[in-house]
């Protein structure tokens, strides 16, 4: 970790992994949004950091000048190469279709959306119910559990598991890796561990479901055909290894930091549990208040926007999560209101890379509330307990202890 | 009351399917749709959050 050194002017050297940032990004947005908007740092790599809502969706639609080729928030080497040891197919595409642009974003994500329709993903509402129940099994009688470790983090690894094909059993192995890929980023062994882990263990699993191909998603991507010739491993590799990843992280810690809130402000949990009726508008004002992601963009030519100097290979973050706290967007962006009538908020993107599982991460965030206010109406942030958060690509809490009666 | 979805502003983000079902549809590859011809009063309120929560402005009151 190379650059630790504390930010003094947020406007021109922040640092998303400033512990700071990490713990309240809402004071220092606010403070960049009105002076500032755009903040630009040469740490790691020359990075743009927009804080408006309009100047988020306005870069997430402009394509052609904000390519989706380079994704990750803190930059890696395989921001130079794809394929840096690892022996395997190609990789030269990245993830597709989260780090491409059309045509072959077009192509891939329609291969990825019917598995996230929403008439899909109510048939997945059974089995992610019966695993909220047996989680809280573990622990409701308890009095006290880590509602990001013993939950959060439990339950969406296990539902993508199911649709991927790949093995529950390995659920924590592949939690390991996504947090090695997305939360350690900035530790360049991590970073490596949990890519090679990733793609090795799916470069296995291709030939597995070549053999047995069941009806899940890797084994329809083995055997679907594109213009008449079958998708290159390469490519199935990506996709696949993009799916555990983008489903795994954020879902977690948005369900983390919905328990959260409900549990630092009694009036919302005892509303919520009282008026089970309001969760469709809650669960969409905790996305937006707690937008877990931040994705990034790479400039594609030397571009004056809004007054900044932006250079071909710049990264520009698309701070959703800032965009959802904007003033001039929302009414009293800071308060979280459980029954928000008007909420255009962009957690899941805005433009062409919408979240493809966005259908599925709601679904897994509404289904998580309900069960857990259902068996746990009443608990509290343990006193005095530490909480941690993680940040950068992905924020949700890591530890969060509650107690309960 | 007639509603459209623009196609070319839709990008699957299903809010106005969560919101209003009566009114909505959305298909496999997430594209929204008008399933009724003319929106009766009962449920016009619906149609008109659906019109303020849509990430991408894409639906439009074209007669009221």
């Amino acid at each position: 970790m190379a650059h630790t050194a504390p930010v003094q002017d947020w406007a021109t050297d922040f640092d998303v992994l400033d512990p700071r940032y990490v713990s309240d990004p809402f004071s220092i947005w606010d403070d960049l949004r009105a002076r500032c908007p755009i903040a630009h740092t040469d740490r790691r790599k020359s990075s743009w950091l927009p804080t408006r809502y309009d100047d988020v969706t306005a870069i997430a639609h402009d394509i052609a000048h904000f390519s989706s080729l380079k994704v990750a928030v803190i930059p890696g080497d395989e921001d130079e190469d794809p394929n840096a040891d690892f022996d395997g197919p190609n990789l030269e595409y990245g993830l597709p279709p989260i780090s491409s642009d059309p045509p072959l974003h077009t192509w891939t994500r329609r291969l990825l959306l019917p598995w996230f329709s929403h008439k899909r993903v109510d048939s997945y509402v059974p089995l992610t119910r019966e695993l909220c129940r047996g989680l809280l099994d573990r622990f409701a009688d308890k009095g006290s559990a880590d509602a990001a470790a013993d939950y959060a983090q439990q339950i969406p690894v296990r539902v993508i598991a199911r649709i991927l094909g790949v093995s529950e059993e390995l659920s924590d192995t592949f939690t390991g890796w996504v947090r090695d890929v997305l939360e350690f980023a900035d530790d360049p062994e991590r970073r490596q561990r949990g890519a090679e882990g990733l793609l090795n263990y799916f470069l296995g699993q291709l030939e597995e479901s070549r053999r047995h191909p069941g009806d899940d998603l890797l084994s329809e991507l083995l055997t679907t055909e594109v213009d008449g010739k079958p998708v290159d491993d390469g490519i199935v590799l990506g996709m696949a290894a993009l799916v555990l990843i983008a489903g795994v992280d954020t879902t977690w810690s948005a369900i983390g930091s919905s328990l959260w809130h409900l549990a630092a402000h009694p009036e919302d949990r005892k509303r919520l549990a009282a008026e089970p009726e309001l969760m469709p508008t809650a669960v969409e004002e905790f996305l937006r208040a707690y937008a877990p992601v931040t994705m990034a963009r790479v400039v594609t030519e030397d571009i004056e926007y809004e007054g900044c100097p932006m250079k071909a290979g710049d990264k520009v973050l698309m701070n959703f999560p800032a965009a959802n706290r904007d003033p001039e967007a929302f009414e009293q962006p800071d308060v979280v209101q459980l029954d928000r009538a008007h909420n255009r908020h962009v957690a899941f993107g805005s433009g062409i890379h919408r979240c493809a599982g966005s259908n599925l991460a709601r679904m897994e965030l509404e289904v998580a509330l309900q069960e857990w206010l259902a068996r746990i109406p009443e608990f509290a942030l343990g006193e005095g307990q530490e909480i941690t958060w993680a940040g950068g690509q992905v924020r949700g809490p890591r530890i969060l202890p509650v107690v309960f009666p | 009351m007639k509603i459209r979805v623009d196609p070319e502003k839709c990008q699957g983000h299903a809010r106005c399917y969560g919101l209003a079902p009566e009114i909505f549809d959305v298909d496999d590859y997430g594209q929204a749709s008008v399933i009724m011809d003319d929106v009766p009063p009962e449920l016009q309120e619906k149609a008109r959050l659906a019109v303020a929560n849509c990430p991408e402005y894409a639906i439009e009151i074209v007669a009221d």
